[in-house]
């Protein structure tokens, strides 16, 4: 395996400030349809729709606000991987008390 | 090689003089050296007490000590053997002080980082001994922290958790320095396939300390919460779950026994090809079987758990989940044993403490075989077994590798070599006793002997007083090892710069090494581990040439 390509220490990934008033006009949109969906009752349905949005803006938090969207391979897998343990903690947990 | 001006020689920065050359250090060797000695401290104050519960045990009812001092004693035993020195002996010691030079760097990523986790190293040591000194007294819970008890008790259980909790902190940003630094500073020329075993396993180490701690901070915190709130997250009657507790603290507790371990099988990767004079067997299986024990370790902690009240469906899986580490656990001490298969074999002390690692960390591993299982979990739970199998894997395995890396790296730290004779006899002293301690309490927990019990029925009585006999053998070895240890200070007989033949980058480098490292640009090998260039000399030397 070569040794991995290193990014540019300097390069601050500096963004515009068109781009960060954008992701902070979908963020409030998203927080918009989140309260106006709670008045809505989707049956089942109510969860999962919430969950999806609050993933979409976190998304957005961490692509853009948290650079990760300019990051090398290595802080991807990184983050990735705590996603992971997380989901493992999390299921693996619950499973046990579903099936006491 | 020319004499070069070592780190210890090194004028420090103006203001940086005398004491503080040291307290405000940002060299990862000076950082590594401040580890050890406090490391050292803590351990033979965790050896005292583990000996005065022994001599407790030595005869039925009370001999020196009663019921609730005993309960403090394992339990002070097990926060300091495992916060203060199992977790980070070899990473905080061996590995401050020789992954940026295994890699061709001059310090890790983030020196300064790395002085403060020293610092929460040391603040967690001093919580844990003023919550012994203040409040109602040390915690009796073990080292654990098992709820309901840890809630309700009244001794001073806030103040240890809060210093695991700082220690845990520690823990994690050394993790985070060491990927850094591995990803980030490794000599040109360097790929994945050119790291040495010890830095790999380093790196497998970090990730699980990186990503396993946070979770037993959070729990911590929970059960500080719980003592001053009374929240009910873990109080059936308010809607919460006694056994999440467990979950989450074995959550980080297991993989934690992986942060104890893969770097102990880090230092036995190193120290077998260079004494049996011949490249490792299988350099890709170990790499690949680090990544894996660290992965599949994450993944079996409810195996703690089988007789707590989890879901039949839950022990099944854990069971074989557990199974599945004995897999690349395997693929280690096989590459091993196949490294030394027709090789020159040369003993020392170094390898002799390596070979005790295989032999007794394989009956830790086997041993433990027997708890995954779930029938036998169930006949051996919470009894002397399970305190014999921990220590084979901990004290036989870690303990051992850290002893060994101790004798290994010993001449490159200080520049001087010791007595070979006593460290040989301290080391025979040791591994005598730890059997003579350990297999009597096997054979007691198979009999039904419970753990934390100060007192006990006749017919363990023989049993007991054989390990206490053993305790008194390892601590004489010990005290007769870091006495040799330190004697080499006194009679200095200087170490060459590589005085085993090695092939990884700190043996490239004088005794002790310069303050940063490298006079000259590192020459990273094609394989770390290829000894067609090491001289003739120490394929023939014989061990009275090394004395």
């Amino acid at each position: 395996m070569k040794q991995e390509e290193r990014p540019e220490p300097d390069d601050p990934h500096v963004m515009g400030y068109g781009k960060l008033f954008a992701i902070i006009a979908a963020l409030l949109v998203l927080t918009c349809i989140t309260v106006a969906v709670s008045y809505v009752n989707l049956g089942f349905y109510n969860v999962p729709i919430a969950l999806l949005i609050a993933t979409a803006k976190s998304s957005l938090v961490l692509l853009f606000f948290m650079h990760m969207k300019y990051e090398g391979t290595a802080i991807k897998v990184s983050f990735l991987s705590t996603i992971a343990f997380l989901c493992i903690m999390i299921s693996f947990t619950f499973w046990d008390v579903a099936f006491r | 090689m020319t004499k070069q001006q070592s780190f210890y020689e090194t004028p420090s920065p103006p203001g940086l003089r005398g004491i503080w050359a040291w307290l405000l250090t940002r060299d990862h060797k000076r950082l590594a050296l401040m580890y050890l000695w406090a490391i050292l401290l803590w351990f033979s104050l965790a050896m005292v007490l583990g000996l005065l519960m022994r001599i407790e045990l030595m005869w039925p009812g009370r001999t020196i000590m009663g019921p609730e001092t005993y309960n403090a004693m394992f339990t002070l035993h097990g926060v300091i053997m495992i916060f203060l020195v199992v977790i980070p002996a070899i990473p905080a010691v061996f590995g401050n002080f020789f992954l940026p030079i295994q890699i061709g760097a001059d310090d890790v990523f983030f020196p300064r980082l790395n002085l403060l986790s020293w610092y929460l190293y040391m603040l967690g040591g001093v919580f844990a001994i003023i919550s012994l000194f203040s409040g109602k007294g040390f915690p009796d819970t073990g080292w654990t922290f098992y709820v309901p008890f840890s809630v309700s008790t009244n001794t001073n259980v806030s103040l240890t958790v809060s210093a695991a909790f700082i220690l845990g902190m520690s823990s994690m940003l050394t993790g985070l320095n060491f990927i850094t630094t591995v990803h980030r500073m490794r000599a040109k020329g360097m790929g994945w396939m050119q790291i040495p075993l010890f830095t790999w396993s380093l790196y497998a180490t970090a990730w699980v300390q990186l990503l396993a701690t946070p979770v037993i901070g959070i729990t911590l915190i929970l059960v500080i919460l719980e003592r001053l709130l009374s929240i009910g997250l873990f109080e059936p009657d308010k809607g919460g779950d006694p056994l999440l507790y467990q979950h989450l603290f074995w959550l980080y507790s297991h993989p934690a026994v992986y942060i104890m371990i893969l770097p102990g099988m880090g230092v036995v990767s190193e120290i077998i090809p260079i004494f049996s004079r011949k490249s490792i067997f299988g350099y890709k299986a170990i790499v690949y079987s680090s990544l894996a024990i660290a992965i599949a370790g994450s993944l079996v902690w409810a195996h703690h758990m089988f007789t707590s009240g989890i879901s039949d469906v839950s022990i099944f899986v854990f069971s074989l989940l557990t199974y599945l580490v004995a897999i690349p656990s395997a693929v280690k001490v096989f590459s091993w044993i196949s490294t030394m298969y027709k090789g020159s074999i040369q003993m020392t002390p170094p390898l002799f403490l390596a070979l005790a690692f295989i032999y007794l960390f394989s009956v830790g591993g086997l041993t433990g075989l027997l708890l995954g299982a779930a029938g036998t979990n169930v006949y051996v739970h919470d009894t002397q077994f399970v305190v014999s199998h921990f220590h084979f894997t901990m004290f036989g395995g870690t303990g051992f590798a850290f002893f060994a890396a101790l004798h290994f790296w010993w001449p490159k730290m200080f520049g001087v070599m010791y007595n070979m004779k006593r460290a040989y006899i301290a080391s025979i002293l040791i591994t005598i006793g730890f059997i003579f301690h350990f297999i009597p309490m096997m054979i007691l927990g198979l009999m039904g002997m419970p753990r934390r019990y100060f007192d006990y029925l006749p017919q363990y009585a023989t049993g007991n007083f054989l390990a206490g006999f053993g305790a008194f053998i390892i601590v004489a070895g010990v005290a007769l090892m870091f006495t040799n240890l330190l004697l080499s200070f006194r009679v200095r007989q200087e170490a060459p710069a590589d005085p085993w033949g090695g092939t990884t980058l700190e043996w490239t480098i004088p005794s002790p090494p310069p303050l940063h490292n490298f006079i000259a640009t590192p020459e990273v090998k094609d394989f770390p581990y290829d000894f067609r260039q090491v001289s003739d000399h120490y394929n023939t030397m014989n061990p009275k040439e090394q004395e």
